[in-house]
């Protein structure tokens, strides 16, 4: 259990480096289709942000954001939103993943329907591999400690 | 691609993986391995691979860092053999 920094310079550098990372991460999700980046670096990203603020805050204030249960449901989300998009290309009569199909759902032309479909894609994946980030760094920093720990208390 | 410059690279890299498995602090191990990692990480950019260091820079210098001194406060430090 990492205890909240008595440090005054650790706290105020994280709290305002916070933002910025997490627009950075945004930056790379968005961006991922065109530029080096994408939703599995811009997951880490934004992971690494909850990570900087478990470290300099204390376990305890970043459970408060970010919980064990909180992160599960968001990992199912982003597989949810992966999966969902390739299945419903395929059910709009193409292969799995294939996005071109989704335009006469969104009512656009076909290479804008590729765009949006790989940027769903990328916004899924990032969701999965921030939560599960989250979720291994909390799985380390809180092993061996006591029953009485509020993991288990539900 | 500037062939000293990769060499030189390559040298510090080779430096850093042998140190990393030798030394007997496991904290300072971590730390050369997050050293490594940015080193590798610009190799990478040399052999013109973006995406993968921009990998290697937010996984293995950013959170793998974290996990193993996580790791490492929850055993000891210091390495037996």
């Amino acid at each position: 259990m990492i205890r909240e920094s008595d440090d005054v310079i650790v706290k105020a550098v994280a709290r305002l480096l916070m933002p910025f990372i997490v627009v950075y991460a945004l930056y790379v999700v968005m961006h991922g289709h065109y530029s080096p980046g994408g939703g599995f670096q811009g997951g880490v990203i934004l992971a690494a942000s909850f990570v900087l603020l478990g470290v300099s805050h204390g376990l305890g204030k970043t459970r408060r954001r970010m919980s064990e249960k909180v992160a599960g449901v968001i990992s199912s989300i982003g597989v949810l939103i992966y999966g969902g998009i390739g299945a419903l290309c395929l059910i709009l009569g193409g292969n799995y993943l294939h996005y071109g199909k989704l335009s006469k759902l969104l009512h656009v032309t076909p290479a804008e329907a590729r765009s949006l479909g790989i940027l769903g894609v990328e916004i899924g994946v990032a969701l999965a591999v921030m939560a599960v980030m989250c979720t291994v760094f909390f799985a380390i920093f809180t092993v061996g400690e006591s029953p009485e720990d509020d993991r288990s208390v539900e | 691609m500037i062939l000293p410059f990769n060499l030189i690279l390559v040298l510090f890299v080779y430096i850093c993986a042998i140190a990393a498995i030798t030394i007997r602090d496991l904290l300072s191990a971590v730390v050369i391995l997050g050293a490594y990692s940015f080193l590798m990480c610009l190799l990478w950019t040399e052999m013109a691979a973006i995406d993968v260091a921009f990998t290697e820079a937010s996984v293995s210098a950013g959170i793998g860092t974290v996990l193993m001194i996580g790791a490492i406060s929850k055993t000891k430090r210091r390495s037996k053999d």
